[in-house]
């Protein structure tokens, strides 16, 4: 295990020395201490590494993170794991806005609530939220899988595309295109698989799934009262 | 029955009614749907003609046209990046995108800008493998849709431009239609063929430049220091823009005015929102003064310039570099006379084609059409803009000398007169004939 005190060595020296770790480094296990919220740590991995921040991150934790795991012991700010490609970021408190915006691929992992605009734009990754998440999440979504143990807020889904909502408590609205969709058998096991990986108790069947209407996919002058 | 012995007046057309303004009052009735075409703001504003060059006389000496050097160099990024972007030429290829444009057409612009010493630059959409091969500098743009953003191709890139906007659409997102999103084009942004592709007007993670701030400092993190960072707007408003870049953390500024192209917006957006390119420059100048960042923060002037007479009046004006765009693709053959028949059967006429976002350009350049793409040669086009990024070159150093400067960052304001009032206005250059711009006391009376 390599410990490394961010308050005393910084940034740079943090992220350089994890950029450094290749695919079978000796050094997997990493525990960053006082991080005191600072931003963009461990952004940018691109190693089957695993990092463990040990208390609350600022904006950015784990950005375009590929092939790493990373554990946050605290909270994160904006943007946690955003444009991830691969990889697991796990956040045992809870997550600013953006959370998993614009990520590709991936696990993220928030053991607490998200705040507004959770899984914004995302292209593929798998985002599991043990709590609520706040309002605007989804907006543009194009895949990947957002999976609310709790409640969300206003305007679930905005102009989704085809990533898929499911959701185990109340929606206090929909956005523009986002419907209620059925729950089919693959989605169950989509569901039962993305449960179980992040470690929640949860049963697939206590889920509602969402989904595009794709009825805004072209443009049409009808259905502009729908913007 | 009418008396013709009486004179009659003649029709007369409406200024405020005009047949153009008819004509889209005519169209919107019919469809119900604003115009969505490609291009920069087509309606006369105070432009680069406005200004001329005073060149040597009794007090300032020429340089000899063929004897003397001038050099062109321009290094952008210097201030924060480890290998900052060196170019022979002031003039680079400003950011379109692979699904605008077709993958012919990119390399062709990557040949054209590495045989010249040049960068080009990515878009909308993501890098693609020929565009990074033919491209000896490559600025990877990072928008609001992140289409195609990965941390891989970051790393390849030679500079990043995170755009805020653009000069033909401050504001406004994008828009690629379905009828160019072919399989390439649909996996690389990842969505489903055929729909249309908005691209949102803001960025999913960062709202502001306090954000913003850290977001550059996450993009320098992940890429370790070593590429420069620019920031681009649209000319919207320039000097606290320019201001707030450089707070940000911008290594150079990228400001591109209403004459600036894009792949497709609507008209009502296009001609109505935005400044000229024009009046940006002296406010962000000025914003780079006031900050004392003037050549530190290097300013990349975009929108309308079509020639090394445009080029050298930007830089006198107090930009590092220009970039362009529509002029990059007429030289590839854009709305060439040679496909007017072709035109013609889409409605249109050659010089006046806009229609980029249908997918159906005759030179196979705004395309994703294989018949179409096929005829347009990569290599051919990238020779022809080799060619006109040499005469842009040349003509900027033959005024250069003109005047007396032995690098084209020499030229400066007082180089320049205007020839209308407005342009006078707005770039604070003196009215030819006179010694100062308008209300020179007081002029100007502040920054936008």
């Amino acid at each position: 295990m390599q410990t490394y005190d961010l308050e005393a060595d910084g940034l740079r020296g943090l992220n350089s020395a994890l950029h450094a770790q290749k695919d079978g480094s000796n050094q997997t296990n990493w525990k960053v201490v006082n991080p005191k919220g600072s931003h963009a740590i461990a952004v940018g991995l691109d190693a089957p590494i695993e990092v463990t921040v040990t208390g609350s991150t600022g904006y950015y934790c784990g950005g375009m993170n590929q092939q790493a795991t990373i554990n946050v012991e605290g909270s994160a700010g904006p943007g946690v794991a955003e444009n991830m490609m691969s990889g697991t970021v796990i956040v045992e408190g809870d997550a600013s806005q953006y959370a998993g915006a614009t990520g590709h691929g991936g696990l993220l992992v928030i053991k607490g609530n998200a705040s507004s605009r959770c899984g914004i734009s995302m292209k593929g990754i798998d985002i599991v939220v043990h709590g609520n998440i706040g309002h605007m999440s989804a907006f543009m979504a194009q895949s990947g899988n957002l999976v609310v143990l709790g409640d969300a807020g206003d305007a679930l889904g905005d102009s989704l595309y085809e990533a898929r909502l499911f959701v185990r408590g109340k929606v206090k609205s929909l956005g523009a295109d986002c419907i209620e969709k059925d729950m089919r058998p693959e989605h169950l096991e989509i569901l039962a698989d993305l449960l179980e990986r992040a470690g929640a108790d949860a049963k697939p069947e206590e889920f509602t799934r969402y989904g595009s209407a794709r009825k805004l996919y072209n443009f049409d002058i009808d259905n502009a009262s729908a913007y | 029955m009418k008396d013709n012995s009486i004179p009659q007046t003649t029709p007369r057309q409406s200024w405020t009614f005009s047949n153009d303004v008819n004509s889209e009052i005519r169209r919107a009735a019919a469809t119900g749907i604003y115009d969505i075409r490609g291009g920069g703001a087509k309606r006369r504003i105070p432009h680069f003609d406005d200004l001329l060059f005073l060149g040597a006389s009794m007090s300032r000496y020429p340089l000899e046209g063929y004897r003397e050097k001038c050099e062109t160099k321009v290094i952008l990024g210097t201030r924060y990046a480890k290998k900052p972007i060196e170019l022979d030429i002031p003039i680079t290829i400003a950011g379109m995108s692979f699904g605008s444009l077709s993958g012919p057409a990119k390399e062709a612009l990557g040949r054209g800008a590495s045989l010249a010493g040049t960068s080009t630059t990515t878009g909308d959409g993501g890098m693609t493998p020929e565009e990074r091969g033919h491209s000896t500098k490559l600025v990877y743009q990072y928008l609001p849709s992140r289409y195609g953003m990965n941390p891989n191709d970051l790393r390849k890139a030679d500079a990043i431009e995170i755009v805020v906007g653009q000069g033909a659409k401050p504001g406004g997102g994008g828009m690629l239609l379905g009828q160019k999103i072919s399989d390439r084009v649909a996996e690389m942004r990842n969505l489903p063929k055929g729909i249309d592709q908005r691209s949102a007007c803001r960025h999913p993670d960062w709202t502001g430049p306090d954000d913003l701030e850290i977001k550059i400092l996450e993009l320098r993190e992940i890429t370790n220091w070593e590429v420069p960072i620019y920031i681009k707007v649209g000319g919207a408003r320039p000097y606290f823009d320019t201001t707030l870049a450089i707070k940000a953390g911008a290594d150079v500024v990228v400001l591109d005015g209403m004459e600036g192209g894009t792949a497709a917006t609507q008209d009502v957006f296009i001609e109505h929102v935005g400044q000229p390119t024009l009046s940006c420059i002296r406010p962000a100048v000025q914003a780079l003064q006031d900050m004392g960042m003037h050549r530190e923060v290097q300013l990349v002037v975009s929108g309308g310039i079509r020639s090394g007479a445009d080029a050298a009046k930007a830089l006198a004006l107090g930009a590092d570099a220009v970039s362009i765009g529509t002029a990059a693709l007429v030289a590839l053959g854009d709305n060439d006379p040679r496909w007017e028949e072709e035109y013609q059967k889409l409605g249109s006429t050659a010089g006046a084609y806009d229609d980029w976002h249908e997918g159906q350009d005759p030179a196979g350049i705004t395309t994703q059409d294989p018949k179409l793409m096929a005829r347009f040669d990569p290599v051919e086009g990238g020779r022809r803009l080799r060619n006109f990024l040499k005469v842009m070159t040349l003509e900027a150093q033959t005024i250069a000398r003109a005047c007396g400067k032995n690098h084209v960052h020499n030229l400066e304001p007082e180089d320049l007169c205007a020839v209308t009032i407005e342009a006078s206005a707005m770039s604070g250059v003196p009215l030819a004939g006179r010694k100062m711009a308008p209300d020179s006391a007081g002029w100007p009376p502040g920054w936008t």
